[in-house]
């Protein structure tokens, strides 16, 4: 299939966003256009809550029909203790890696054209986008331990509040990658598709979240260590284990929020060059 | 003594634009969408942008709203440049593209909230003025529900609702009817003249139906190959450049070429065509032959053609003289139908135009 790309010759650029002092509808500011993009981002979920559970299926498949398989844990314990961690993990990456579909079905449709023509600030319509992220992060979250909870799964809750705070750093830059993923796919949408399904389940496996990394040869063990999603893992299993005050809860933290900057620098430079 | 400095016009051009121009490379191809374009609309009028597809009417628009950068040229709108001062264009404009604007996953009304925020409204006025469009766009049946289930038409309305909620003072609609049945066509001209009627708005559209553009616009211009051809009132379009089609039908052939013969003083220049005369119902082909020519203002020009005819013997059974269309005028200005100019020539600037969409700027 070829695809013609089409490149601009010339056009200035915006230098500087000038004050708009006597803007005749009402001042905005980068906050409220966020928050306006943000509320807009979760009306469809607040409508509509079943809608969250569809981009969790497949990590409700894997805790219902994998983790079964799993032996019992050295000191005897129960295997999910060691397994819920990850799949909250992989729901959050499941389902923030695909939102940039929303924005591309989006641009396809027109509804995001129309809002390039109101005076949003461009980066608003990132950062309220993967902002939002955090809201189904955090019910898949919940569903997913309510679901573990009568099936002898330890539940320490100041770990898992601390786990979702990192969680949230985490599907912020993941939302973020998507949706810049899904503004570089905007003429070929194969492409996002394409992408999206390649890195999956190298960046699930290698973080550990199905089988352990432990007994890993050398080099696999290598590629899990550059993958920031494995710090992510240890640090959620630890604070699902209880263990707030461990090295792990910090290099989880570092590798998250390092996630998340990158996310948003290349997101918002993407949205804004795309408008 | 008075001064002589120069007395600026009453009221600023609501648009203005100096040699726009867009190129874009696809596939190491330039194709040069807008050419030079040198545009003014003053407060309150009505313009229609009509071409055939690929003209460049959209990408004129689309540079207009700050969704595309021109690769040469400048423009103001609202008193503003659209490159180096972008979102106090967009602060005072109001846009309904060619895609539905609201969101397929979104409800109606939730979506004319979000618009109003968008603008810096006040949650309590943006509800007022949510209302108030669900109402006088026929939506209130629809309004709660969800977008991807509402109508073709329905969607359209929303999107104009969408368009108007910040009340703008000058309004572009990109094809505003394309994909409309006639019912709603009629429906969505008469909102535009409303809005004109009652609150003044400017208003510039494109559109490739010339009936349209004809109703709708008391002022008309005609783009092709990127280049403004023309830019006058539909009426005035017509009296200048339009010829239109006179059609004399005789029941005895002989009489039909005399007819012809005898035309030939009074339209030296344009030589008229002999035609069977159609039948309809295609049973058997009526006796005689009907004559066809071209001619400008051809209703004023046949009562002397028939007291002329009548004269020499030669009365017609039937005759029409057709009032000039815009087509007709595009007719004239470029030698080719508007109904079938979108056709291959035109197929790379149309690529382009419809690929600017997604263009990263």
């Amino acid at each position: 299939m070829t695809t013609a790309t089409i490149t601009e010759t010339g056009g200035p650029t915006d230098v500087a966003r000038e004050a708009d002092a006597d803007a005749p509808t009402g001042r905005t500011t980068l906050l409220t256009d966020t928050v306006t993009v943000f509320v807009r981002e979760l009306r469809p979920m607040l409508r509509d809550p079943f809608s969250v559970i569809f981009s969790m299926i497949q990590p409700l498949f894997f805790l219902a029909l994998f983790a079964p398989l799993l032996p019992k844990a050295d000191d005897g314990g129960s295997a999910l203790q060691w397994f819920v961690p990850g799949i909250v993990v992989m729901s959050c990456l499941f389902g923030t890696s695909m939102t940039g579909s929303n924005l591309l079905f989006e641009i396809q449709t027109g509804s995001h054209e129309r809002m390039l023509v109101t005076p949003l600030r461009r980066p608003a319509l990132l950062l309220g986008r993967a902002l939002k992220e955090i809201a189904p992060t955090f019910v898949q979250a919940l569903i997913i331990v309510v679901i573990c909870v009568p099936f002898s799964f330890d539940l320490h809750v100041g770990g898992v509040l601390v786990g979702l705070l990192i969680l949230s750093l985490l599907c912020v830059g993941l939302g973020a990658l998507s949706y810049a993923l899904a503004l570089a796919s905007a003429q070929q949408t194969w492409l996002f598709w394409a992408v999206q399904q390649t890195l999956l389940f190298p960046l699930l496996l290698l973080a550990g979240v199905l089988l352990p990394l432990d007994d890993a040869p050398g080099w696999l063990k290598a590629l899990s260590a550059a993958n920031p999603l494995s710090y992510v893992v240890d640090a959620e299993r630890r604070l699902f284990a209880g263990e707030v005050l461990a090295a792990d809860t910090l290099w989880g933290l570092l590798a998250a929020g390092a996630v998340a900057a990158l996310g948003l620098v290349v997101g918002t430079r993407a949205m804004s060059r795309a408008s | 003594m008075i001064s002589t400095t120069s007395t600026a016009p009453a009221t600023a051009p609501v648009i203005r634009t100096q040699g726009l121009t867009k190129q874009f490379t696809s596939r190491k191809q330039t194709v040069d969408a807008v050419r030079g374009l040198d545009l003014r609309v003053d407060e309150g009028e009505l313009v229609a942008l009509l071409g055939p597809n690929g003209a460049g009417k959209s990408t004129t628009l689309r540079m207009l709203t700050t969704l595309l950068p021109p690769t040469a040229g400048t423009a103001q709108v609202a008193g503003f440049d659209i490159t180096r001062q972008r979102s106090a264009v967009r602060a005072r404009i109001g846009y309904i593209g060619q895609g539905n604007g609201a969101g397929q996953s979104q409800r109606g009304r939730d979506e004319l909230l979000s618009q109003g925020r968008c603008y810096g409204m006040s949650r309590a006025a943006t509800a007022a003025r949510a209302d108030e469009l669900i109402a006088s766009l026929d939506l209130t049946g629809v309004a709660d529900r969800k977008v991807s289930t509402m109508s073709g038409g329905q969607r359209r309305r929303l999107d104009i609702a969408l368009g108007l909620v910040h009340s703008p003072r000058l309004l572009f609609l990109d094809e505003p009817s394309t994909g409309l049945d006639p019912q709603n066509r009629v429906n969505l001209q008469e909102h535009v003249r409303a809005l004109r009627a009652r609150h003044g708005t400017t208003v510039v559209l494109t559109t490739h139906y010339l009936d349209e553009a004809d109703a709708l616009a008391e002022r008309v211009i005609i783009i092709d190959h990127g280049q403004l051809i023309a830019d006058d009132t539909p009426a005035g379009l017509k009296a200048r450049h339009a010829d239109s089609e006179l059609v004399l039908a005789f029941d005895d052939a002989a009489d039909a070429q005399r007819a012809a013969d005898r035309l030939r003083q009074h339209v030296p220049d344009r030589p008229a065509r002999i035609e069977p005369v159609p039948d309809p119902s295609g049973a058997r082909r009526p006796p005689g032959a009907q004559v066809v020519l071209r001619a400008a203002d051809a209703p004023r020009l046949l009562p002397r053609l028939l007291r002329d005819l009548e004269e020499a013997g030669l009365a017609p059974a039937a005759a029409t003289a057709a009032s000039p269309t815009l087509d007709d005028v595009f007719l004239s200005l470029t030698g080719r139908s508007l109904r079938d100019a979108g056709g291959a020539e035109s197929a790379d600037a149309d690529a382009a135009d419809a690929n600017a969409k997604e263009t990263p700027a």
